[in-house]
């Protein structure tokens, strides 16, 4: 009798074994689907850019590299696109906010899949990469330059090289040495007294900078980590190998991820990002100016000369419709940001738009805790998760920078 | 009589057995879970129109900006010319709204209207709201999308 019991108690041991899951298969097929959707693996190729005609031309990216690191392209010739774009960096500085001529109040982003982005900066204020090339050079914390001084220095230092991508530059010979409509009040001065036709060639010259820039940042593209060798072998049935194979504390923070913790909603897909704007209760901070996100940012991409509707774009107007369709106002773009891409983030801190957070630690128990915003609605809810998950997320996120 | 316990116990633990396995096999098995309604066809909400709205391009692709067509037509089958429509929505599960503007943007004949600028940035269920303004008068319709 004894042994029909324990009969009984192995078989039932068996069947929960079997069932339950206790041996090899650690995901479900919901899972795994999921997980082969975030694989780099998954990443269609490049789509060609039809708002820049040398998006692809060697030449034109050739010139844009140069211009990326040259310090002359600022105004007191000490700062270039690489001073807060380090090359060996993930083209990002690791300081909470940018610094330039001044001290921005953003976190510069790093570049890698910068040309997949329907939207740029933190809060989408431009639409192209080639557009959104062309900001920091006048913005006055950053590059501080005008556009007049670039369309001479162009022809000074790379004129034959311009002219050999771009056609022949105008005559500048009669624009003023310093002018722009978003200078200072001389510069602005200068700018207004100019013909419209003058300001087009010059607006002209400033835009292929950005498209020679643009052409260049094409070429920064993520690369291959842990977490993508071991979906592929998720995927083929294979068994992880070497570093493919997670540890149980990476597997847990993986299934979080997906799962529990919400984290596949906004960062979805092979990049780890919906390209879209959220308020996720990420507080301002102190001593920076007022910051409301996509709000404002919204109708700075609507007024921006160059952006995808102007008369600086190639093609036709059907690479518009990101733009087109774009949410103009209401209360969820209020402090809302654009969900970055997580792969890299483990060596890149300090984090979020202004880096407030200096650890992944900080970004999860955020997250965890999920506070209200100091304006609008933040989307997120608290998860309280434990000590283990939360450390367990954070080993899963290394998983994307090894 | 100590024999006797065993037998009911070994039955007990059988019988625990068995309803455990059910339980699995039950939990495991793909059953649709009573969700929003999915009908990409339907009458508008005071029956003035029916209406349909599929992806132009037949696939709905999450994260891509994709143009989709509503067609209306009255109760009685007849195409709904020039209607004026306007489009909102969101997950209500996640209390937001949609990531981007749809607009009606083409009258393509036969009550067939191009809906553009439609996206799904995350999985989940989303919902878009028509309000559709023509000579028969106006009236709403909401369609379910789960990704
Ligand atoms: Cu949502």
């Amino acid at each position: 009798m004894r042994r029909l019991t324990s009969v009984t108690c192995l078989l039932a041991l068996a069947a929960l074994a079997l069932l339950g899951g206790c041996g090899e298969p650690q995901f479900s097929d919901a899972e795994k689907k999921t997980i082969a959707s975030m694989a780099l693996s998954t990443l269609p190729s490049l789509k060609p850019d039809t708002t820049n005609r040398y998006a692809d031309a060697p030449a034109a990216a050739a010139l844009g590299s140069t211009l990326f690191f040259d310090v002359g392209m600022s105004r007191d010739g000490t700062v270039s696109c690489s001073t807060c774009h380090k090359i060996d960096r993930q083209f990002q500085d690791d300081l909470p906010q940018a610094v330039g001529v001044g001290h921005t109040n953003r976190r510069t982003m790093p570049l890698a899949g910068v040309a997949r982005n329907p939207w740029f900066f933190w809060d989408g204020r431009r639409d192209s990469l080639w557009a959104q090339a062309l900001t920091p050079l006048e913005n006055p914390l950053e590059q501080a330059g005008n556009r007049a001084a670039f369309a001479h220095y162009i022809e000074k230092r790379f004129g034959e090289r311009y002219e050999r991508i771009f056609g022949p530059l105008p005559n500048l010979s009669t624009v003023p040495a310093n002018a722009s409509p978003l200078g200072t009040d001389a510069e602005k001065a200068a700018w207004n007294v100019m013909a419209a036709a003058q300001q087009d060639d010059v607006n002209r010259v400033y835009a292929n900078i950005g498209k020679a820039i643009a052409a260049f940042e094409r070429s920064i593209e993520p690369q291959q980590t842990r977490f993508d060798r071991f979906a592929i072998d998720l995927a083929t049935g294979a068994k992880p190998e070497g570093d493919a194979a997670f540890s149980p504390e990476e597997i847990l923070g993986l299934k979080l991820f997906i799962g529990k913790a919400n984290c596949v909603t906004c960062h979805n897909g092979p990049r780890f990002t919906d390209n879209a704007f959220h308020n996720t209760g990420v507080p301002p901070v102190e001593g920076l100016p007022p910051d409301r996100g996509r709000v404002d940012a919204a109708a700075q991409v609507e007024a921006d000369p160059f952006n995808c509707l102007g008369k600086f774009r190639d093609g036709d107007d059907s690479a518009c419709r990101e733009l087109r369709f774009m949410v103009k106002d209401g209360p969820q773009i209020m402090r809302a940001y654009k969900t970055p891409s997580l792969r890299g983030a483990a060596d890149r801190p300090p984090y979020m738009h202004a880096g407030q957070f200096s650890t992944l630690e900080e970004v999860v128990a955020h997250y965890s805790k999920a506070p209200p915003s100091v304006e609008g609605v933040s989307e997120v809810h608290p998860l309280d998760l434990s000590d283990r998950e939360r450390a367990a997320l954070v080993a899963f996120l290394k998983t994307l920078s090894d | 009589m100590a024999s006797i316990w065993r037998y009911i116990l070994a039955g007990l633990g059988l019988a625990a057995l068995l309803v455990g396995i059910v339980a699995v096999v039950y939990l495991r098995l793909p059953h649709s879970v009573s969700g929003p309604d999915l009908s990409r066809s339907k009458k508008t909400s005071n029956g003035l129109f029916v209406a349909s709205f599929e992806p132009e391009r037949g696939v709905v692709r999450q994260g891509e900006l994709q143009s989709w067509l509503l067609t209306l037509k009255t109760a009685a089958g007849a195409p709904v010319e020039g209607a004026a429509i306007t489009v909102s929505g969101g997950m209500p599960q996640h209390d937001h709204g949609l990531p981007t503007s749809p607009q009606a943007t083409d009258y393509l004949g036969e009550g067939r209207y191009r809906i553009d600028g439609v996206k799904f940035t995350m999985g989940g269920w989303w919902q878009l709201h028509f309000a559709i303004s023509a000579a028969a008068g106006s009236d709403t319709v909401v369609f379910n999308i789960v990704l």
